[in-house]
């Protein structure tokens, strides 16, 4: 694409584009997210290409620039719905075929883009109703897409469908309607705070490293989405990555910086891709490096690849891990926005809350504010994932309960088990139980029910979940993710494994609760940086909320949820023993004996729970309890 | 600028980085593992907690001290969480701390019983890993170290070296050189200013005590031995003496119940290193370079300058150190029957500084095949050897050292300070009355604070670009800016440790300010006490010229480094 | 001792970036990508080139997870141990991996160095769980079985 040399020339592209996209006949928008990718998308959308550039009849093409691909073919980011995936999306009908198949590309071609016929079987359906458009879907009616407005819509390879979508008008805004100050007043008015887990005020973040006397400032990306459980900045960065760069370029304009940083992550693969592309592209376009848009103002991106380090969320070892250093956080004064990046003042925020900067320039905070509550205005991107029906990326204002979240949207629990608690907060939250499910998410309250809304990750656990496993599950990430550095978070999270485990096991003791408690005290208190600080949460969460199978691990070495290996008894109903002895056969510490025509017996003092006796009886006569 | 609260009490603050040394400044000895005045503020062992007004806690090591702040140093929780921290430390530890090198003078060890930490209700854990003897200065105990990472910060930030740092993460992190190799196999200058910041026994001394014991009870053998000037302003303090006094004369006395034969003064061969290195210089300097020239006593600034600025190697001082000059002639001295009285001669050194064990091993230093002086041990082992043979120390009657090396001048004793060695050297180039000329020097900027001194001093009508210089990193930026022809000297003093061989890496550690600045003033004083000012001015060493290395200097007072 | 090629493709790497502390991140993920692995040799190598010490750059290397100095598989199998695939059983996809290819917690590698299994935090392909990830491919919804399959065709596939 030519360079766009001024504001003007951006207004009349934005409107040639999105015209061009409004009077497409047609447009076939494949999912190319992760996960839809890693259910065969791109072979879909390859099929449809070929379709598209033989068909003679329709014209799907709507290319800005006549020359190059069939562009009425998409490649899109995320729509969030993984679990339907691959998904593809018809326009302008907004058809949504779920569970595509390479397979199903003709037909979909002959019928519906050609002859806007419904193939019903690759509709939604859901307690028997069928739902056609994507937006009548209660997983996408429940939710309020704001920030994710264009994942799924457009394809994020190309500028020219971000420029169609309006993105970089914000930009435009603010490089010639308003100063500086104006932008970071505008920010501190819509009360926009971090979404990756704080929930700092971006517009106060701003207002600091503009105040500082140093002039060499960077703007800082954090997409080092480490938590597990969580995806929304990736979707953001797959499929609409021109938005948070434009929030980006924002911040640079609003704080006097030149320079900055996206840090992804490595697991990442396809976000660092998509990144690079869009940077080269809006580089190209004269709306990143030299004089942007004519006006004067440079900033230039850079990507960098995290190695794997969650700790490396953490502002300070983000920073370091860029500087060429291990990545540990260290002490503060001085703060980031003194001393952040090459000891410069630095904006640091995350994707998602860049993603939102563009939108609040555009339509004003009074705008902003009416999303959400008083205290968190806005939205909120949510990784909805385990025992719940629909799992995927949502959208949601802050506010929302919980409930509505996983019964509404999320189609409820799946299989029809009974709810037990929703993780919220990675590894650095808790657990909400049944009680607390009508609680308004937002950042103060969901911080009164000791959790907080971290980056973003809903992980619902049914009543097939062990709440101490769970929490051991977390320890055990804390514990690896550890940096190593201040010693009650190093030596802390050790041994509150070791406590877990023991547990887990059956070889806990009551007292070790209370060192469990006066551990997570300590590192709660005493550790050096947030995440060292928020380690022990899911333990002190689960320890109020599910003490009772805390106790019984301990006192009846029994695991309630039926899921702690070493709990488990594996035993031989005598009515369906024929005694073949093939459990006896393929057990492999002999710990089952019998005698021909006797039923078959397991000695539980030999026994290690491997389960293999229970895959070789034909009679399905072994049980668990 | 501002008053802040301690405990209830108000204290004034005035330039305190932290609250941390505020706190201290009150008289409150708030225990930490990881803080060190002169290294960066690293965080990690969140002891120096404090709480304040609204119950929120936060290392005072990392905080700055504001006007109308409230703090408690003590409170139950602080108590409770120092308590946990220790223990928790200790569950990690190798604790077999009745047989440990460092055992009485660990601060982990201190601070476990300071708290009261009375049981490890945790399961030990620390791995085993291989302890590291391959440097001939100290030894590397990786199942000790806590992870303070004073060592890294000292050896990276103060010695510019960078030889260990931390590798792997979490539990599994340690301090280790790259890929764990052995430490001799690194960039490491010996200095052992990591042991002397270790604040357990995981980076110790490589003892020489034990052959030296075997020998002193071999009567085949004539033990002799050299005490160098900063032993004796820092052992003192070790038997309850006064910080930075001059023991000299007791250190003489007790060398000498242990059994040594002889016990000559280095000072002594400062003054020989004085004469050969002035005669160097001032011919360097009337041929006109090349410059700078460099100072050759410290070993762990040759060995630097060997790794990692090769080419300014030629300009390095080829005189030997005090060391090895006293070891080479009481060497030569000894091959006389008359003198060695048929026994074999073991040449010991008592020395400030770990580096010197190295030293002494070194090809270009040693004659024929042989090492000048045998074995080196450190001020903290000369201690050990006097405590393990129960000799009062503090009782004993000053004794003189043995002739003919057992006398020095005011300028060979000045060698234990930074600066010293310059000073020393230009002494001899004083012209004009003595005494003013002397003291002109000693304020021309050769004397005081800071790291670095540059200053101008006149000799014959020109002008002599000095500059003085301790601890590595300072060093290299000094290199640095010599190389990019930033900065241009005629003359420059290199030493490795900080404020020079008092603060050596074999010296008794835990010298906090006031020890430092008695150690220096300690031999400042020595100097004024010494009727002999200029080295060149040492009779014996003078006599010497004309008898045992007459026509020899090269080949018994000078490196055969290329 | 590495033959010369390795420091030819090293310098080519070297040549894309400054030669400053910071690149060291950015060069050996270059360098792991190009050999699976970096090799030993070849840190002191980099670290001299971009003006730091070779204990600075081991130090960074060791702290991040991804680095390797030993050589990996040909296919780096990746099994996602995030929460979502936690509770919808990832283990015993990674058992049966393991018991396939006769590797354990301690050994990542197969001996023909055709497999390296590792765990890994989070895909962020939670809504796919239990997902994991060969190479640079996401696989979806794994069980077991599955993960046995995939085995054998990439086996296959090695074998052509």
């Amino acid at each position: 694409m030519k360079r766009i040399e001024n504001y003007e020339e951006l207004k009349k592209l934005h409107e040639l584009f999105s015209n061009k996209i409004k009077n497409a006949p047609c447009r076939i928008l494949i999912c190319a997210g992760t996960g839809c990718q890693a259910g065969g998308s791109a072979k879909i959308a390859d099929r449809f290409h070929e379709l598209a550039g033989d068909s003679q009849d329709i014209s799907i093409e709507f290319a800005p620039e006549a020359a190059g691909h069939p562009v009425g073919v998409r490649r899109t980011g995320c729509h969030g719905f993984c679990e339907m995936g691959p998904l593809v999306r018809i326009e302008p009908q907004g058809i949504l075929y779920t569970k595509v198949k390479p397979e199903d590309c003709d037909e979909i071609f002959e019928k519906t883009v050609k002859n806007g016929e419904l193939i019903h079987r690759l509709i939604y359906k859901m307690d028997g109703a069928e739902y056609v458009k994507q937006e009548e879907i209660p997983f996408y009616a429940g939710q309020t897409r704001v920030v994710l407005k264009n994942c799924g819509h457009i394809d994020a390879e190309h500028i020219e469908e971000a420029i169609a979508s309006g993105t970089y008008l914000a930009l435009a805004q603010s490089l010639f309607e308003m100063s500086p100050d104006d932008v970071i007043q505008k920010i501190l008015d819509s009360n926009l705070r971090g979404r990756g887990g704080g929930g700092f005020p971006a517009g106060k973040k701003w207002q600091q490293v503009a105040r500082q006397p140093e002039k060499v400032r960077y703007v800082v990306c954090n997409g080092d989405e480490g938590d597990p459980g969580a995806f929304m900045d990736r979707s953001i960065m797959e499929g609409d990555p021109h938005k948070m760069i434009e929030g980006m370029i924002i911040a640079a304009y609003a704080v006097g910086a030149h320079e900055g940083y996206i840090y992804v992550r490595a697991e990442y693969p396809l976000a660092v891709k998509r990144l690079m592309l869009a940077i080269e592209q809006a580089t190209e376009a004269g709306l990143l490096g030299e004089n942007i848009l004519g006006s004067g103002f440079n900033f230039t991106l850079h990507i960098n690849r995290g190695a794997g380090a969650f700790v490396c969320g953490e502002g300070s070892a983000l920073t370091a891990s860029i500087e060429g250093k291990r990545g540990m956080p260290r002490v503060k004064p001085p703060r980031t926005v003194e001393q952040g990046l090459f000891e410069k003042p630095t904006v640091l925020n995350n994707v998602e809350t860049f993603a939102n900067v563009p939108m609040i320039i555009k339509n004003g905070a009074d705008w902003f504010k009416g999303f959400g509550t008083a205290g968190s205005p806005g939205t909120k991107a949510f990784a909805l994932t385990g025992s719940v029906k629909n799992t995927g990326l949502i959208e949601v204002p802050f506010g929302i309960t919980p409930r509505e979240i996983i019964f509404k949207i999320g189609g409820g629990i799946r299989n029809d088990k009974k709810f037990k608690a929703v993780q919220i907060g990675g590894p650095s939250g808790g657990c909400l139980t049944e009680s607390q499910l009508d609680e308004p998410l937002d950042f103060d309250n969901v911080k009164k029910l000791g959790v907080i809304v971290g980056s973003g990750g809903l992980v619902v656990m049914d009543e097939n979940t062990c709440m101490v496993e769970v929490a051991r599950f977390f320890m055990e990430f804390t514990h690896r993710e550890s940096c190593g550095k201040c010693v009650p978070c190093r030596e802390g999270t050790l041994r509150m494994l070791e406590i877990l485990e023991r547990i887990v096991a059956g070889q806990g003791e009551m007292a070790d609760l209370d060192k469990l408690e006066t551990l997570s005290d300590l590192i709660i208190n005493t550790a050096l940086c947030g995440l060292g600080k928020s380690a022990p949460l899911p333990v002190v969460s689960t320890l109020n909320s599910f003490r009772d199978e805390y106790v019984a691990h301990i006192q009846d070495k029994k695991c309630p949820a039926h899921v702690c290996q070493k709990l488990k008894q594996y035993i031989i109903d005598k009515t369906k023993c024929k005694a073949c002895s093939k459990c006896a056969r393929g057990c492999p510490v002999q710990a089952i004996h019998g005698a021909p025509k006797t039923p078959y017996e397991i000695d539980q003092s030999k026994c290690i729970k491997c389960g293999a006796c229970m895959s070789a009886c034909p009679f399905k006569a072994i049980y668990v309890e | 600028m501002g008053v802040m609260k301690i405990d209830g009490y108000p204290v004034e603050f005035k330039d305190e980085p932290n609250v941390l040394s505020v706190i201290r400044k009150a008289g409150i000895d708030l225990p930490t593992l990881c803080y060190h005045s002169e290294l960066s503020i690293y965080g990690a062992c969140r002891l120096c907690n404090v709480e304040d007004d609204r119950g929120r806690i936060f290392a005072s090591c990392s905080e700055r001290p504001r006007d109308g702040m409230s703090i408690k140093t003590n409170t139950p929780r602080l108590v409770k969480y120092r308590r946990m921290i220790i223990e928790l430390l200790l569950a990690s530890h190798d604790r077999d701390c009745t047989s440990c090198v460092k055992s009485g003078d660990c601060d982990l060890q201190r601070l476990a019983h300071r708290l009261g930490v009375e049981r490890v209700s945790y399961p030990a854990h620390k791995g085993h890993h291989p302890i590291d003897f391959s440097s001939p200065s100290i030894v590397r105990n990786p199942n000790k170290c806590i992870l303070c990472g004073d060592c890294v910060r000292v050896c990276e930030g103060i010695q510019g070296v960078n030889a260990i740092d931390f590798s792997h993460r979490g539990t599994e992190a340690m301090v280790s050189p790259a890929f764990n190799k052995d430490i001799a196999k690194t960039d490491c200058v010996n200095c052992g200013q990591c042991r002397v910041v270790c604040p357990t026994g995981a980076i110790s001394i490589n003892t020489n005590i034990r052959p030296v014991w075997e020998a002193l009870s071999d009567p085949n053998v004539k033990v002799i031995a050299q005490v160098a000037p900063a032993v004796r302003v820092a052992a003192g303090q070790a038997f309850g003496g006064e910080r930075g006094e001059n023991v000299m004369g007791k250190i003489v006395a007790a060398l000498h119940r242990l059994g040594f034969d002889e016990v000559y003064d280095t000072t002594f061969g400062a003054d020989m290193t004085i004469l050969e290195e002035s005669k160097e210089f001032l011919e360097i300097f009337e041929k006109g370079g090349p410059f700078p020239l460099f100072t050759s006593c410290c070993p762990a600034w040759v060995a630097f300058c060997e790794k990692r600025w090769p080419e300014f190697v030629p300009n390095i001082s080829t005189s030997y150190s005090p060391l090895q000059m006293l070891g080479s002639v009481a060497r030569e001295y000894f091959k006389d029957p008359a003198k060695n009285e048929g026994k074999k001669i073991l040449s010991i050194a008592v020395m400030p500084c770990t580096a010197k064990k190295a030293e002494i091993l070194r090809e270009d230093l040693k004659r024929d095949g042989i090492q000048n002086v045998d074995y080196v041990i450190t001020t903290e082992e000369m201690i050990t050897m006097i405590k393990r043979a129960g000799i009062q120390f503090d009782r004993l009657e000053s004794e003189a050292a043995d002739m003919p090396f057992g006398m020095g001048s005011g300028g060979g004793v000045i060698f234990g300070n930074s600066g010293g060695v310059m000073e020393a050297a230009l002494r001899t180039l004083c012209e004009g009355p003595e005494r003013s000329a002397i003291e002109e020097l000693r304020h021309s900027g050769v004397r005081g604070p800071g790291p670095l001194r540059e200053f101008i001093f006149r000799y014959k009508g020109h002008e002599i670009k000095a500059a003085v210089v301790s601890g590595l990193a300072e060093a290299n930026a000094l290199l640095t800016r010599i190389k990019n022809g930033e900065s241009f000297y005629h003359f420059v003093e290199v030493m490795a440790c900080r404020r020079g061989c008092i603060m050596g890496g074999g010296q008794p550690v835990h010298a906090g300010v006031r020890t430092k600045e008695a150690r220096k003033q300690g031999l400042y004083v020595s100097d004024v006490n010494t009727q002999i000012k200029k080295s060149n001015e040492n009779p014996t060493a003078l006599a010497l010229y004309d008898t045992l290395i007459k026509g020899r200097e090269h080949e018994l007072l000078h490196s055969h480094r290329k | 001792m590495l033959d010369s090629s390795f420091y030819a493709k090293t310098d080519e790497i070297l040549s894309r970036y400054p030669a400053q502390e910071r690149s060291l991140i950015p060069i050996i993920h270059e360098v792991q990508e190009t050999y699976n692995y970096i090799p030993v040799e070849l840190l002191p190598y980099i670290a001299k080139k971009i003006g730091i010490t070779e204990t600075k750059a081991y130090s960074v290397a060791s702290f991040y997870e991804r680095f390797s100095f030993e050589p990996k598989g040909k296919y780096i199998i990746r099994v996602c141990d995030g929460t979502a695939c936690h509770v919808r059983q990832s283990v015993p996809v990674l058992e049966r991996l393991r018991s396939e290819l006769g590797l354990s917690d301690k050994k990542h590698t197969t001996d023909d160095m055709l497999f390296t299994v590792e765990t890994v935090s989070c895909l962020g392909a939670c809504g796919l769980a239990p997902a994991m990830m060969v190479n640079d491919e996401v696989h979806p919804a794994m069980t077991p079985d599955k993960a046995a399959q995939l085995i054998k065709e990439l086996r296959e596939e090695a074998a052509k």
